[in-house]
């Protein structure tokens, strides 16, 4: 007797669980944003590559930059973006294009003769 | 043309705002002596005096399509300070005095020739200060080796001047250290204190994605705002650019190596290559002449030229 309702209790549990786990689930299907699109980004002396990059408007992204000489910058500024860049790491910023146009971004900490070229654009369409 | 002729020539010229701009007369024809008479007379001579900016001479830039005269071109504006009839009181150097490199012996030879050039002026008061291509890849290591300290201030016939380093932190900021020293020395000073502030890069957003700001500059506004008669000169940019934040006046001065295109005139930023039919065009330095009542600086531009 005790060992039935024992299995009972468990099988409760089970159950009760389950559905829990299935009605999360299809709530964060429901209110899931929408997937980030990864644009990796290499910096170096004294560009970025790749130079041109374009978005969609509205799309989440995240930039996914690396250095693989000296500490850089990466400055969008159009979208208030902005982070140092240092070797041996990944710098992720994430923002979303709300405005379409050619927008510059730039490296923002001096890196060398040539630190003032070093940029490349944005492009956001519809 | 005598000192009270050419303040009438400044006075036609001018564009108000306590700034006046002038040709490249004046300085180098002198004042006469009837002028200086006249000032003593008045009592201004205390509170008068001008002095000369040099900014952005680049020593060890190579680039013949630039500046084929770049071995020369310091030379030339040292050669035209020292032949000013009246000399400046003193003379300051808004940054980038030599152009950057990776190579610490290099950099160091470079600042050391800069030094070597720049003692043969005849003015005994020189004030250097850093630029991003001096300090930034060392954090002013070699800079102050050979010329000290990267901010600093002095006082010359009541107008208090305050030296601002936004170059040696690779990231373009004044930082908070030097923020709670600029604040602690404003607090020394009268509201009405005459201050000058001299630094590399513009402390206003001139063009950002240019790099022709300072990312806490705004900071160093706001506390500069509550004085009234405060001016900013400052190098970088190559040019000439004038403009007021509130009452605070900003002046860039010319380059002394290439010129530079206008803010966002171009879509990437370059030297300006050599005019074959204008050599020099575009290079310069200036003279300050301060004035204390009212308080206003008279800006003389004067261009480089051949010979």
């Amino acid at each position: 007797m005790k060992n039935w309702k024992k299995r009972s209790l468990i099988a409760s549990a089970f159950l009760i669980s389950a559905a829990l786990i299935s009605g999360l689930s299809v709530y964060i299907k429901a209110n899931a944003l929408p997937a980030e699109r990864v644009i990796r980004v290499t910096a170096k002396k004294f560009d970025f590559t790749p130079d041109t990059i374009t978005l969609k408007k509205g799309e989440p992204v995240v930039f996914e930059i690396s250095s693989s000489d000296r500490k850089h910058g990466f400055n969008l500024r159009a979208f208030g973006v902005r982070a140092d860049v240092n070797p041996g790491g990944v710098t992720r910023v994430r923002f979303t294009p709300d405005k379409t146009g050619k927008f510059t971004f730039t490296c923002d900490v001096f890196c060398g003769d040539g630190h003032e070229e070093m940029a490349g654009t944005v492009v956001v369409t519809e | 043309m005598s000192k009270l002729d050419r303040r009438g020539f400044v006075k036609l010229a001018g564009l108000g705002g306590g700034i006046v701009f002038a040709s490249s007369l004046g300085r180098r024809l002198g004042f006469n002596a009837l002028g200086s008479a006249l000032d003593f007379a008045n009592g201004k001579a205390e509170k008068e005096f001008y002095f000369v900016q040099l900014s952005d001479t680049h020593w060890g830039f190579a680039g013949p399509k630039v500046n084929p005269d770049a071995q020369g071109t310091l030379q030339k504006a040292v050669q035209a300070v020292n032949s000013l009839e009246e000399k400046p009181d003193f003379i300051v150097f808004t940054g980038d005095l030599t152009h950057t490199t990776d190579d610490v012996q290099v950099r160091k030879d470079r600042m050391s020739q800069f030094k070597d050039i720049v003692h043969q002026l005849k003015i005994p008061t020189i004030y250097f200060m850093a630029g991003e291509h001096d300090a930034s890849l060392d954090r002013g290591d070699a800079y102050q080796q050979f010329f000290g300290k990267l901010n600093y201030t002095f006082d010359h016939k009541g107008v208090h001047f305050i030296v601002l380093d936004n170059v040696s932190d690779p990231g373009a900021i004044v930082g908070e250290s030097q923020l709670n020293w600029l604040k602690a020395d404003l607090k020394q000073q009268r509201p009405d204190q005459r201050i000058v502030v001299l630094t590399h890069r513009p402390l206003f957003d001139l063009y950002p994605d240019w790099d022709w700001s300072t990312k806490d500059g705004s900071t160093v506004i706001d506390a500069l705002m509550p004085y009234q008669n405060v001016t900013v000169f400052y190098g970088h940019i190559h040019q000439e650019n004038h403009h007021l934040t509130g009452h605070i006046a900003h002046h860039s001065a010319k380059s002394l190596m290439f010129p530079l295109p206008a803010p966002g005139s171009v879509e990437k930023k370059a030297p300006v290559p050599w005019d074959a039919t204008a050599p020099y065009k575009g290079l310069g330095w200036r003279n300050i002449e301060a004035e204390a009542k009212p308080v206003k600086y008279d800006i003389t531009e004067v261009n480089i030229t051949g010979g």
